[in-house]
């Protein structure tokens, strides 16, 4: 490559230069345009939109929340629909980034003018788009527990996972319990941990409950065991309440038992998978967590209300997927049952009509919990939405006095 | 026959720098073509607005708007990297650190000033401007404009900070730096709950320029928005532009070729590479402000390895010296990345860019395309030594060039 | 826990989270010092290594699958030399460092779609989850002393090949003098794939025996990656036992920084004190004078 010489070089090195640059403009251009024209256009089935972490550092959550989703509505196709009329899902992978989420949020608003937007995956990105989908009138049911998201409630958003605020109080009743007032909390420093921390802190003087050690730390760490020490040299300490995902909630228990910290491990319901339990091996023993009930659904009595909807979406997962169901997944099993049942209230996909259905929604049993929406209160679930279970023999059971 | 074999890298200097004008034709030739691109890229801007309005698809304007936010970050590190020649893996974080000091300054509830007596001063001073926030409750916050220019302080003094010891150090060593530094302000705003911690910072209040100028995310103000992106990218090129044919610019490119010999020759390395650096980092820190104030919100990813290394990756994409192809490169790709096209192969794409892209084109994709266009049209334009001075030059560069790559070797 | 007890303990916590970035650090300084190149891709050997072996520990017994995993990424770290870094001599040290990032994000994409987003980990080498090594009041698991043996039987070993074996004495003169060596008849092309896949190996064995204590994920290589980097700089590029050390210290700086802030800055503490070294004294602590230019000169 060299350097063009002559008196025309300026002028014409200029224009040629320039036509690279009209090209590309040029395709630009046309990529655009085509890729504007196609996302004008109304098919018929009813649209739901879906804003999912399925790959990134909130995997964990979006994998098994995409993949339920598809297998919802593939199954909700299957049987016809609702009211004759399919559903088509537009699924939009995050990566957790919340910049992503709000872009795409505005392309479900305003491209896709989707019925409802179920998710996000993560309570950083459904704060970044809750404005946003109030301003536009978008039904938007989030499958992440923050409080802050229904609280100030905002007329469109709603959320289906149990209040971290009701798991952390139920966490507290059982320390109460067995007698336990002096605590360490431990979480990680991703949105999840953050949010179960700021429970465990703001319930803590009501329940009697006194913090000794409170330390945050890196979602993918990889050795807990300074942290712990530290931990260990408070005195008094009686239990140990940790609240992340994976891998820091298999490390934690590892760590604490293989230090000789003995002291009861309590854990959030992010702990609610088979697998958990084998990554944290003979560690796992006595890991106290509360959850909705999807992990113990075949060993509910059978006249319990949630049973046929547990094992039926346990049973459908399984089988599609060949691995073990999460309550992630369960999530958006309710969201979009929610919005279906909305549906076939308002007797069709007028979303002020089918907002108003949802919140009025009374005793709707969902893999959560049975919901009870209402004007003040767009969560929907109390404390029975919960059990406390425990790791016993290498099982999840649920935990007796 | 000279041999010509000069450092691909000489490749990144304009011809249109070369030679001092001999003569007012020529002279007006070289703004006509140097004016040209901005001509065509104002063009297409307001094609593509234009086409969009026609087509009803405004809502594609947002992500162009994101985009070309996120490339007046990419401009800048094109200049330390393209023209300075040094690596920078961390300059998320002063997007990051613009965008955060403008969010949190313009939500963070001041009212506990309001009996005392700065409270009054500042206020007519348009420092704090009393607000409601989008639940109705009333709050007392720094303006959005002393805000921005609280962030191009801070960000200064910081690049600063880090920019004279880290821009010492030269290959491996800079870019263990820029990442260590990347690393620490994307933990440390993790870690403080002024900053939101995981979640971030959002409420961010729009941001009235001047006139009836808005930074809104509001459906209404889209199209404005998006022309001052626009003219905002269209200044930055302008700008650095300038820069890059003015005397700093030979600098920093006699310091790209070979940074001992430029030091031989008298030039304060040190302080160019730092002015770079500096500049750079109040355009990633200014860019950071708008887009948080477009958006509504900024999180902490912002500030990650990740988004770092993406930046990287699209100047590289542009051809590292070539700005107008950073700008376009960098737009489009970020414009699909946000606009889904890649899918759950979004990290992919761009590291399969970064690889492709160094291996294949080292100068940026662009570059071989223009080159062709060229031996497309005849050859009337096959290089060819001219008289005198040009001849001289051309010694110069390629005897520098050669001794650079000389030096580079032994280092 | 008395004091001494307490100190000693977070000292062996210290190890043992340094000793997983020592690991790293090997395979760094390896890369390093035949090619010149810093493989920021090491992290995702590593990471490979991990995975690989899981996947075969379901079908074969643990040291095999440990073996056929270091075997398999070695292959695959060859294959990527001879892919991507033949034509070494016409990039400058910017274009690798790039490409070795984007290589990085590529292993990593892939690993997610081959395998899945799921955290999996071998099995302890000897005991399990909670069994635990006392030493002087503080405990310590038996997988960190499995991962000190290794890496410091590497260590041993790679000073063995580099500096007795004829293999490994090219490899040396292929990056102190390549064109004296090219002279000697040394085909310099040969060497930098087998440090490639040697350094690949080396990080596949690092990731397999340090699974039982981290959790292998997809997305591990990334962070270690960066600590690696950083405990090889603080030692001193091109010295393998300087980057253990480094690599020891780094997370020895962490523990201390537990021990007295909250334990959210402990990365910071680290990489401040990284970036302090870097400033003052860039060859590292213990490094050796052979490192090259660092410095603005």
């Amino acid at each position: 490559m060299s350097a063009i010489s002559g008196p025309h070089k300026r002028g014409v090195t200029g224009v040629v230069s320039g036509c690279a640059r009209l090209v590309t403009a040029t395709l630009l251009g046309v990529v655009l345009a085509i890729q504007s024209a196609s996302a004008a256009g109304q098919p018929k089935p009813i649209k739901i939109g879906a804003l999912f972490s399925v790959t990134g550092p909130a995997s964990f959550l979006g994998a098994p929340e995409a993949k339920t989703a598809r297998l919802l509505i593939d199954k909700l196709n299957a049987s016809g629909g609702v009211g004759g009329r399919k559903f088509e899902l537009v699924l939009k992978d995050t990566g957790g980034s919340p910049e992503k989420a709000v872009s795409f949020a505005r392309q479900l608003i305003e491209e896709d003018k989707v019925l409802a937007i179920i998710g996000p995956s993560t309570s950083g990105e459904t704060m970044q788009i809750k404005s946003l989908c109030e301003e536009n009138k978008m039904i938007l049911i989030s499958c992440a527990a923050a409080e802050v998201i229904v609280n100030p409630v905002a007329k469109y958003v709603f959320k289906v996972p149990q209040n971290d605020g009701q798991a952390v109080t139920w966490i507290y009743r059982t320390m109460k319990e067995k007698g336990i007032r002096k605590i360490a909390v431990l979480s990680s420093n991703d949105g999840y941990g953050a949010a179960g921390r700021k429970q465990l802190q703001e319930l803590s003087k009501a329940e009697g409950i006194e913090i000794v050690a409170d330390e945050v730390y890196d979602r993918q760490a990889t050795d807990l065991s300074d942290i712990l020490t530290k931990v260990k040299s408070k005195s008094g300490l009686q239990a140990v309440v940790n609240w992340s995902i994976v891998p820091a909630q298999s490390i934690v228990p590892k760590n604490m038992r293989q230090m000789g910290l003995d002291v009861p491990l309590f854990q959030s319901l992010g702990f609610a998978n088979r697998k958990y339990i084998e990554q944290a091996g003979v560690a796992a023993e006595g890991i106290l967590f509360p959850a909705g009930r999807l992990l113990i659904a075949e060993d509910l009595p059978e006249d319990h209300p949630q049973k046929k909807v547990l094992v039926t979406y346990k049973h459908d997962y399984e089988a599609a997927y060949h691995e073990e169901v999460s309550t992630f997944g369960g999530h958006v099993y309710d969201a979009l049952m929610i919005v279906v049942e909305g549906l076939k209230e308002a007797g069709g996909p007028d979303r002020e009509k089918v907002r108003d259905a949802i919140e009025h929604l009374k005793g709707f049993v969902g893999t959560d919990g049975i919901f009870n929406y209402s004007a003040a209160d767009h969560t929907g679930l109390d404390m029975n939405a919960f059990e406390m279970l425990t790791v016993k023999g290498g099982k999840f059971t649920t935990y007796k006095k | 026959m000279k041999s010509r074999g000069g450092n691909p890298k000489s490749e990144i200097r304009n011809p249109k720098e070369e030679g001092g004008g001999s003569g007012g034709n020529q002279g007006l030739r070289a703004i006509g073509a140097g004016a040209f691109p901005f001509a065509l890229f104002a063009l297409t801007a307001i094609g593509a607005e234009v086409g969009m309005r026609a087509t009803g698809t405004e809502y594609c304007l947002t992500q162009l708007t994101m985009a070309l936010y996120y490339a007046l970050v990419t401009l800048g590190l094109c200049l330390v990297m393209g023209y300075a020649g040094q690596v920078s893996l961390g300059h998320g974080a002063f997007f990051a650190l613009g965008g955060y000091t403008s969010a949190v300054l313009t939500t963070h509830d001041v009212s506990w000033l309001q009996g005392g007596t700065l409270a009054p001063w500042l206020k007519s001073a348009r420092l704090l401007v009393a607000r409601q926030d989008s639940y109705g409750s009333s709050l007392l916050t720094v303006s959005p404009w002393a805000a921005f220019l609280a962030a191009m302080v801070l960000v200064t003094a910081v690049a600063c900070l880090i920019g004279y010891p880290a821009l010492r150090l030269r290959g491996h060593y800079l870019a263990m730096a820029t990442l260590a530094f990347g690393v620490i302000v994307n933990k440390m705003l993790l870690a403080s709950s002024l900053a939101g911690a995981a979640d971030g910072i959002n409420g961010v209040p729009e941001w009235h320029l001047a006139g009836g100028l808005t930074v809104s995310g509001k459906g209404l103000a889209r199209a404005q928005n998006y022309y001052l992106a626009c003219a905002m990218v269209l200044l930055t090129v302008l700008v650095l532009r300038n820069l890059v044919h003015s005397r700093v610019g030979r600098a920093l490119q006699a310091i790209h070729d070979g940074e001992t010999y430029a030091a031989a020759m008298g030039i304060d390395t040190a302080r160019y590479k730092l002015k770079v650096f500096v500049l750079s980092a109040l355009l990633a820190a200014m860019a950071g402000v708008f887009f948080t104030h477009y958006t509504g919100g900024i999180s902490p990813s912002e500030a990650g390895a990740f988004k770092s290394v993406r930046y990287v990756a699209l100047a590289t994409a542009g051809g590292m010296g070539n700005l107008w192809g950073v700008a376009v490169m960098s737009t489009a790709l970020n414009y699909c990345s946000l606009r889904g096209w890649f899918g759950s192969y979004d990290n992919a794409v761009f590291g399969a860019l970064l690889i492709l892209l160094v291996s294949l084109a080292p100068e940026g994709p662009l570059k071989p395309l223009g080159t062709w266009l060229r031996g497309l049209a005849g050859k009337r334009w096959v290089p060819r030594p001219a008289a005198g001075e040009r001849r001289a030059a051309s010694e110069t560069t390629a005897s520098r060039a050669a001794e650079g790559r000389a030096g580079r070797g032994a280092a | 826990m008395t004091g001494e007890n307490l100190a000693l303990q977070y000292l062996l916590s210290g190890i043992t989270k340094g000793s997983v970035y020592a690991a790293v650090a090997v395979g760094f300084n390896l890369i390093y010092s035949a090619t010149g190149v810093l493989n920021l891709a090491q992290g995702e050997f590593v990471m490979l290594g991990g995975m690989v072996a899981v996947t075969l520990a379901q079908y074969v017994a643990l040291p095999v699958a440990v073996s056929g995993a270091v075997v398999i990424v070695a292959l695959t770290g060859c294959l990527l030399e001879i892919l991507f870094f033949r034509k070494l001599d016409r990039h400058s040290v910017l274009h690798l460092i790039i490409i070795t990032i984007g290589l990085s994000i590529v292993l990593q994409e892939a690993a997610l779609h081959i395998w899945d987003e799921k955290v999996r980990s071998l099995p302890y080498f000897t005991g399990n989850e909670v069994s635990s090594v006392h030493f002087l009041g503080a405990t310590i698991s038996p997988q960190v002393l499995w991962v000190l043996g290794t890496v410091g039987v590497t260590v041993l070993a790679l000073q063995g090949f580099l500096h007795y074996t004829l293999q490994g004495r090219a490899m040396r003169a292929c990056s102190s003098n390549p064109e004296a060596a090219m002279l000697a008849g040394i085909n310099l092309r040969t060497m930098r794939t087998l440090a490639f896949g040697l350094s690949a190996g080396l990080g596949a064995l690092a990731g397999c025996v340090i699974s039982p204590i981290t959790m292998t994920q997809y997305e591990m290589g990334t962070p270690l990656a960066i600590k690696g980097f950083a405990g090889a700089i603080l030692g001193g590029l091109g010295n393998p036992m300087a980057g253990v050390l480094g690599g020891l210290l780094v997370g020895v700086l962490e523990a201390a920084s537990v021990s007295r802030l909250p334990a959210a800055y402990n990365d910071v503490a680290a990489f401040a004190v990284l970036l302090l070294v870097l400033f003052v004294r860039p060859r590292g602590l213990f490094g050796a004078g052979n490192a090259g230019s660092v410095r603005e000169g």
